[in-house]
């Protein structure tokens, strides 16, 4: 991704059919980086390996997860939940210095990998460790990095991934290629991509492979661990049901409103980047590109104009209702139903509808 | 304690303005700001000054008139500034900035040892929080990013304690110096410029360096030819197929049009009636 947009290359305009340099033509196959803390694996991994396996089959290769942990059977387990999601075969490197993340021996043992193995795609999530081993192995590999995408494809023609994200500030959407270096890579954030079915009778090949450091030759030490306190923290990627106000709520006071009709549908209240920035709520609420993806079954944005920032982490909602006082606001062109009014009188009603919906569904049930 | 802070000029987002006709994002008049993110890494880099004493640089690489944002820094309290702008840099992706960045900070250490580099976490025009990493990778030094709090710096024996937000919880790290930070937003607050600092802004000097000056030889490393990746196409995203049903009624009262719309949605997709009904329970 280009740092300085109004700098940003022209498209290649010829019509010259692109040749793969000789050396990088022995990149074959698509990774993903099987991310995993205390245990469990991130769901992004699994998001990304069901992607991978459209793009393997679209390409005709393998789809391979990248293991990484400390010895034993959960570390190995995780190799069978990529089998299970799609991957035909797993790299695994089991040592005990992989205990936590940290930035040194996880860049030493996926680059490593990459060097030996030569995948021509690899993926990581954008999470904050994907974030971190990206940079660093994309650096370290001199190859290109996109990150944050929204969409993923591939150019048959010249086997090139074609990474997509949306551009800064507007209503557009970008593709970025690394065209002569080998691997591809690309982060996607968490939620954006759909989860693949699980099917545990999927089976594959272990890889093995070692991590070649000892503790000592390590800088960085992890004194300690603290867990987050999930009760008390937002959950917006999971929730079922999200309501959203945006800069067209006005005041902070008016954000009564969304948070009321939450209240009845016990759900999860969400914001767009404007409203997270002025404070009327926390930063774990912001929905968008650079806050949190969702896949709620029902989304209701009250007051947001729909601008591609907010749109990429919400339109894959299954349903989306919009309140907007502007029937030209981008969000009415996908959105399902729109109601083109006052948010501040639509959503004391709205609520009143859903309360007396429920009322009627607890004397029937 | 030398601790230089990557700073990066980035357009206003709530200033932005799309053309109506050709879609491109409208960047003349629109009012630039140092990157929100990275002042809470210059914030970071002053307090441990406050507490240290030492040094704090702030670098930038971008066209002439990033000048400004380093001008600003100043009047925040930074004791000096350097500029990177050359026109092979121009098109730079992330590898070839970090490429760029590595080099001026080479040449900052030779006048000063750098003991820390700081960043923001990301940026909000590219949003890639790539430069970061990239710098550190290409330094040799110890990566900490998103890191939340600086718990302790021990100056004599080269180490830093820090608090890094991780998935699902915070990891303590301990380091070795010189390291490279990306400092998470919201821990502090950027102090208000000073009116001796101020002053001493609109006269500072900024160091602007060609890529001479910030020691680049091989400028196949920079800009559009050190850069793997290449935008190949600018698209408007695809509209759904059908556009938003507006829900209409005879009153066009909220109440009536809230029931209007409760009754098709339930009509069209019984499991979002489910889905609510179940919270009745």
């Amino acid at each position: 991704m280009s740092e300085a947009t109004e700098t940003q290359k022209p498209a290649p305009t010829g019509k010259k059919k692109f040749e793969l340099d000789e050396r990088l033509k022995a990149y074959k196959g698509i990774w993903v980086f099987i991310e995993h803390e205390r245990g469990v694996i991130h769901p992004v991994s699994l998001e990304l390996l069901g992607e991978g396996r459209k793009l393997a089959d679209m390409l005709g290769v393998e789809l391979a997860g990248v293991v990484m942990g400390p010895p034993g059977d959960t570390t190995r387990s995780f190799c069978h939940e990529a089998f299970f999601h799609g991957a035909n075969l797993c790299y695994l490197v089991e040592d005990a210095l992989l205990t936590d993340y940290r930035n040194e021996p996880y860049t030493k043992g996926l680059t490593d990998l990459v060097n030996k193995y030569q995948p021509e795609i690899l993926f990581l999530g954008a999470t904050t460790l994907g974030r971190d081993l990206a940079g660093s192995v994309a650096t370290t590999l001199k190859t290109g990095l996109t990150a944050d995408c929204t969409e993923l494809n591939v150019d048959l023609d010249a086997r090139s991934l074609l990474a997509s994200r949306p551009t800064f500030g507007g209503s557009l959407l970008c593709t970025i290629q690394t065209l002569n270096y080998r691997p591809q890579m690309a982060t996607v954030r968490p939620r954006v991509m759909a989860m693949p079915e699980r099917d545990a009778s999927r089976n594959g090949r272990i890889i093995e492979d070692k991590l070649g450091m000892v503790e000592s030759s390590i800088i960085t030490k992890v004194l300690e661990f603290i867990p987050d306190e999930m009760q008390d923290k937002p959950q917006l990627p999971f929730a079922d049901i999200i309501v959203s106000g945006g800069r067209g709520m006005k005041k902070p006071e008016n954000f009564k409103l969304i948070w009321d009709l939450a209240a009845v549908l016990g759900a999860e209240v969400g914001a767009t980047r404007p409203v997270v920035q002025a404070g009327w709520v926390e930063l774990d609420r912001q929905v968008g590109q650079s806050g949190k993806t969702v896949r709620p079954k029902l989304y209701i944005a009250a007051g947001i104009s729909g601008a591609i920032q907010h749109r990429v982490g919400m339109d894959a909602s299954d349903v989306i209702i919009a309140i907007n006082n502007d029937p030209n606001a981008p969000i009415f062109d996908f959105a399902h139903y729109g109601i083109v009014g006052n948010a501040m009188t639509i959503l004391p009603a709205l609520t009143e509808a859903f309360k007396t919906h429920l009322a009627m569904a607890r004397k029937a049930g | 304690m030398h601790i230089v802070v990557c700073i990066k000029q980035v357009p206003d987002s709530a200033q932005i303005r799309v053309h109506p006709v050709t879609n491109t994002i409208m960047r003349q008049g629109v009012p630039t700001i140092v990157n929100p993110y990275d002042l809470f890494a210059l914030e970071e880099a002053l307090r441990i000054k406050d507490q240290y004493g030492g040094r704090v640089t702030v670098l930038t690489m971008g066209p002439p008139m990033a000048e400004a944002a380093l001008r600003k820094a100043i009047s925040y309290g930074a004791d000096d500034a350097v500029l990177v702008t050359d026109r092979v840099f121009a098109g730079s992706d992330t590898l070839a900035t970090s490429f760029a960045l590595a080099s001026a900070i080479k040449q900052i250490n030779k006048d000063m040892p750098v003991d820390l580099v700081f960043t923001g976490k990301q940026t909000i025009d590219g949003d890639t929080a790539q430069v970061g990493p990239g710098v550190a990778k290409r330094l040799d030094m110890q990566l900490l990013t998103y890191v939340s709090k600086i718990r302790s710096l021990d100056i004599e024996n080269k180490e830093i304690v820090v608090e890094r937000r991780s998935e699902g919880g915070v990891q303590v790290l301990k380091t070795k110096i010189p390291s490279l930070i990306t400092v998470l937003e919201g821990n502090n607050e950027m102090r208000f410029a000073t009116m001796a600092n101020m002053f001493r802004a609109a006269r500072y000097p900024v160091k602007i360096w060609n890529k001479d000056a910030a020691g680049i030889e091989d400028i196949t490393k920079t800009g559009l030819k050190g850069s793997p990746t290449v935008v190949s196409k600018v698209f408007a995203p695809t509209p759904r197929a059908v556009k938003a049903e507006i829900i209409q009624c005879e009153s066009n009262e909220p109440k009536d049009l809230s029931v209007t719309l409760l009754t098709k949605m339930f009509t069209k997709f019984p499991k979002i009636e489910k889905e609510i009904s179940k919270r009745a329970a």
